[in-house]
């Protein structure tokens, strides 16, 4: 059971599944490949499901470890492994694709194999750059997945997705070449591209500044902070449901997994030097994005300015801990930021996914987005309206939902920091509340304002199972998160360790 | 006076070469139009032999041979190879198209072949003259097959332009050698490096010697500012040509370089790596902004060729082994990325029908996913993005330039990639999501799909499992 090579597996089924896909290429066969697509999803999924099972959580060390030499001349390995961080992005990654595909089943009709061969191909290098544990092989399936991404938002996208795939990708390029530069300047330091050593990697103070900024461009596009986030309400807007649902849940996540993997641990002291710009972006994320997010009249814009407002979130509780040590000299609190903010990631990644599926789902029937174009949905929609309510109290951080735990935990640290830091993130219950719900207030509840509304039909199975699973994971995740704070635990505890320890 | 026989063996390949083009061009007099196709054969055959040759002679260190004057070492056999691998390439894909044009003719393969042996001179040479006969053989037969379509009027103004402006190069060249050779007293490499090297570095007539040696190489890189001919050739020139010129010969000017700088001049190191810096930031700079607004897609590969040598002269500017390899590794990366992307153009094209402006790749995805997506592969590798070869080649030199402290000139390399990344994508983005304007079936023979399928496939595979390709660059050097 053990001795699967699973990362290679949910890495390489996929890609390889998608080639299968990829030879259902004409429209008589759409269906083949819509079903072979969705068995590669699930057997990936199911795959990634092993990964859970068969997870030590008593110990922070990589497991289900892979090791093979890639270009020797680089010293660069064929190097893989999950910790309590990867291995739950992993799965979300699995089961949101489960979910695109089946959201995309009678939608897309234009190219339907080639749809799902790109979202099967970008499940496998999502998966890549949460297994990837050599620095080479993390940026090749990061930079790989831009391409999928850019075929997607430009095949299938809106009326002005040429533009938005196009800032998309080279916002993001532009962002991880830093990187690239940082990484290779660390090789020279280390003669290693392994992401573990670079952990061990003493680094002088200014050498750590530099890094840190590279990273911080890298990652700060990708999650995307302000003010570097322009072109994510543009690609969620013009992307297909499918598209969103992949950036707002797995894409964004990647930015800061990509913090918590390479900026806190290789640069703790550049971290704690910096944490206050970080912890400020973090903040002005929080409450000035908030508030343009209430200014939105379109849905897809205002759930993505929504994303970025809660990623602000996840930031935050990454650098609380630098504030906490410097205050009260220990790291007794922190770990409850960092988990508070990767319970966050897991939970932002269901509740946004699900967000842009109801709005495909109106999407779909109506071919708008614009909020006025609707008006008591949900005398024609019931059960559409209870799955979108709900998902919206969640959004705006309800306790019994998975978007209250993370928020209470990076709060509650944030308190132990600092009052006014506090302060200003809890500010989000209001504004976060505020714009989800008057959104919901105007779509869903009130009389039926025009036709379009009037000859709205229901949710169907496919819709409602989609819905369903997520409803529940939101729910599951929001009164017992125990299973997944379990598994965090000995990494976030090690984290700190690398943390707190100077390399000065 | 002794007379001592020299050693032919390692030159057997220039010498069959040579032979072989001797004999088709008295051939192709008695071959008719439509057995033409057996000059084609025969100049692949002779390809093909010369790769054999070459490789069976490989010994893995340098053999001297006419006093001196030339070299077989593990460098020239790699290269020999992969210019002959892309001649080959440039062949099979230009048959239809200029049979289509009534372009057909023995001169272009018996150019062609002189052309290749005067690349496998540029990369033997090991002497002043030896460089600069191969130099000006490579030339001439690249002026005169610019102007193949004499009656149009593009070609021959882009052949004369290339001519003078060729030939002023090679004066400069030939000035700058004559200045070195002064101060030497020798035109043989090897001792004018050893010279060189005792000489101190601030030599002023070394370093006025320097400057035009400098001057003649960037010409015929293609570095800026002695880029002009550049555009202007490539699209004037019939696009097999344009394949050929953007190709082979990289690859022996990379060589030239290599010679003349590195082996001969190491001792001006702290010189000519400062110019090398300037040249290649200059070149990256232009090339991927002027690239950004042209219409037609072979200036535009023209522009994006020259950003391509500024990367190049990023890793010979680094000035150790390390650096040299890459560069190599990246000018051989480019030879295999410029010829699938040319040939692209080539596979479109069609009687009456250029293919050369980026509209004409419109819809391509409609017409044929499958070369769409090829052209997507060869569009990302230039651009730099994994999982393909031209990342592995970007990342090999900004590796070398990171190792010798210029971590500002990597930034820098970095951020113009990202600019350059914008015109590929047009390509990617005009071929995936804008409607067709043109719906003929692409009608290029069965060898061309097949051999353009192989060349960008090898670009993807060659980027997944690229250890093979970098230890090769690692050990010729």
């Amino acid at each position: 059971m053990s001795d699967l090579p699973l990362l290679s597996l949910v890495i390489w089924v996929p890609i390889l599944g998608a080639l299968l896909v990829l030879a259902c290429n004409s429209d008589e066969k759409a269906p083949l490949a819509r079903v072979l697509a969705l068995v590669v999803s699930v057997v990936t999924f199911l795959l990634s499901l092993m990964l859970y099972t068969g997870f030590d959580v008593t110990t922070p060390e990589m497991q289900f470890v892979e090791k093979t030499a890639w270009i020797p001349a680089f010293n660069v390995f064929y190097h893989l492994g999950v910790d309590g961080i990867s291995m739950p992005l992993i799965i979300l990654t699995t089961f949101s694709t489960v979910l695109v595909v089946l959201a995309g089943w009678e939608v897309i009709k234009h190219k339907a194999a080639l749809y799902m061969a790109s979202f099967l191909i970008m499940m496998g290098f999502m998966n890549g750059v949460f297994a990837a544990l050599d620095s080479i092989l993390f940026y090749v399936f990061w930079e790989a997945l831009l391409i999928p991404m850019f075929i997607v938002i430009g095949i299938w996208g809106g009326p002005r997705r040429v533009y938005a795939t196009i800032k998309f990708f080279l916002y993001t390029f532009f962002g991880s070449v830093f990187m690239l530069v940082a990484l290779i300047y660390m090789y020279i330091q280390s003669g290693s591209f392994s992401i573990l050593d670079m952990h061990q990697l003493p680094l002088g103070a200014a050498a750590q500044t530099w890094i840190f900024l590279a990273f911080l461009i890298a990652f700060a596009v990708k999650v995307p902070m302000w003010p570097v986030h322009t072109w994510l309400p543009d690609a969620h807007v013009e992307a297909p449901t499918g598209g969103s649902v992949i950036l707002a849940a797995i894409m964004l996540k990647l930015g800061t997994y990509g913090f918590l993997r390479f900026s806190l641990p290789i640069t703790p002291d550049a971290s704690a030097e910096l944490a206050w710009f970080v912890i400020t972006l973090s903040l002005i994320a929080i409450v000035y994005i908030g508030f343009v997010a209430l200014a939105q009249s379109d849905m897809k814009k205002l759930v993505a300015y929504s994303s970025i407002s809660h990623m602000g979130f996840v930031t935050l509780g990454f650098f609380i801990p630098f504030v906490i040590y410097e205050n009260t000299g220990s790291m007794s609190g922190a770990a409850m930021g960092l988990e508070g903010a990767m319970v966050q990631m897991i939970s932002h990644g269901f509740v946004s996914g699900a967000m842009f599926l109801c709005i495909g789902v109106l999407y779909d029937r109506m071919h708008s987005r614009e909020i006025s174009a609707y008006g008591g949905v949900a005398s024609k929609m019931p059960w559409f309206a209870a799955f979108a309510v709900l998902f919206a109290m969640a959004n705006a951080g309800l306790p019994g939902t998975s978007g209250f735990v993370g928020e209470f935990m990076v709060i509650l640290a944030a308190f132990k920091a600092n009052f006014w830091i506090a302060f200003l993130a809890a500010s989000t219950l209001i504004i976060g509340a505020a714009y989800t719900l008057w959104m919901i207030k105007r779509v869903i509840f009130g009389e039926v304002t025009n036709e379009g509304v009037e000859k709205l039909e229901d949710l169907n199975k496919r819709e409602f199972f989609i819905l369903a699973t997520l409803a529940i994971a939101v729910l599951v995740l929001g009164v017992w998160p125990a299973p997944l704070l379990e598994v965090m635990h000995p990494t976030v505890d090690n984290l700190i360790q690398q943390i707190s320890s100077s390399k000065l | 006076m002794n007379f001592e026989m020299p050693n032919f063996v390692p030159a057997i390949p220039e010498i069959f070469v040579l032979s072989m083009a001797c004999v088709i061009l008295l051939l192709d007099l008695f071959v008719t139009d439509k057995g033409r196709i057996l000059t084609f054969l025969l100049s692949l055959a002779t390809l093909a032999i010369a790769a054999v040759l070459t490789i069976t002679l490989h010994s893995g260190e340098a053999v001297y041979t006419f006093s001196g004057t030339y070299v077989a070492d593990p460098m020239s056999d790699l290269l020999k190879v992969f210019i002959y691998l892309t001649t080959a390439g440039v062949m099979i894909y230009s048959r239809d198209y200029l049979l289509q044009r009534n372009l057909f003719k023995g001169e272009f393969y018996v150019l062609t072949l002189f052309a290749v042996l005067g690349m496998m001179i540029m990369v033997s040479a090991h002497s002043f003259l030896t460089i600069y006969l191969g130099l000006e053989l490579l030339s001439l037969c690249l002026y005169a097959m610019v102007a193949l379509n004499r009656d149009s009027e593009v070609s021959t103004e882009a052949a004369m332009k290339y001519f003078i402006l060729g030939a002023l190069a090679s004066g400069l060249l030939l000035y700058g050698m004559s200045i070195i050779y002064g101060m030497t007293g020798s035109l043989d490499i090897a001792i004018v490096g050893e010279k060189v090297m005792e000489a101190d570095h601030n030599n002023i007539v070394l370093t006025f010697g320097l400057v035009f040696i400098i001057i003649g190489l960037a010409f015929k890189l293609g570095a800026v500012p002695f880029h002009m001919w550049i555009p202007d050739v490539y699209h004037g020139a019939p696009t097999p040509v344009t394949l050929f010129i953007g190709t082979a010969p990289k690859i022996a000017a990379f060589a030239m370089v290599m010679r003349l700088l590195v082996e001969g001049l190491q001792g001006l190191h702290v010189q000519w790596q400062d110019m090398l810096i300037i040249l290649a930031i200059l070149s990256m700079a232009i090339g991927n902004i002027i690239a950004i607004a042209q219409g037609n897609i072979k200036r535009m590969l023209a522009y994006s060729t020259i950003s391509h040598v500024g990367f190049i002269l990023l890793g010979v500017m680094v000035g150790e082994t390390y650096g040299y390899s890459a560069a190599m590794f990246y000018v051989i990366a480019y030879a295999i990325m410029g010829l699938g992307g040319f040939g692209m153009i080539i596979l479109l094209s069609r009687k009456g029908f250029e293919a050369d402006r980026i509209d004409d790749f419109k819809g391509l995805n409609d017409r044929s996913p499958w070369f769409a997506f090829m052209m997507m592969i060869l569009m990302f590798s230039m651009a730099g993005v994994p999982p393909t070869l031209g990342f592995y080649a970007k990342l090999a030199v900004l590796e070398a330039v990171v190792n010798s402290g210029f971590v500002w000139v990597a930034i820098i390399a970095v951020i113009f990639s990202v600019v350059g990344a914008f015109y590929y994508l047009r390509v990617i983005k005009v071929m995936y999501f804008d409607k067709a304007e043109d719906d003929q079936p692409i009608t290029a023979t069965t060898d061309v799909k097949l051999v353009l399928s192989l060349n960008s496939l090898a670009v993807l595979a060659l980027g997944i499992f690229p250890a093979g390709l970098m230890a090769l660059c690692m050990t010729a050097l």
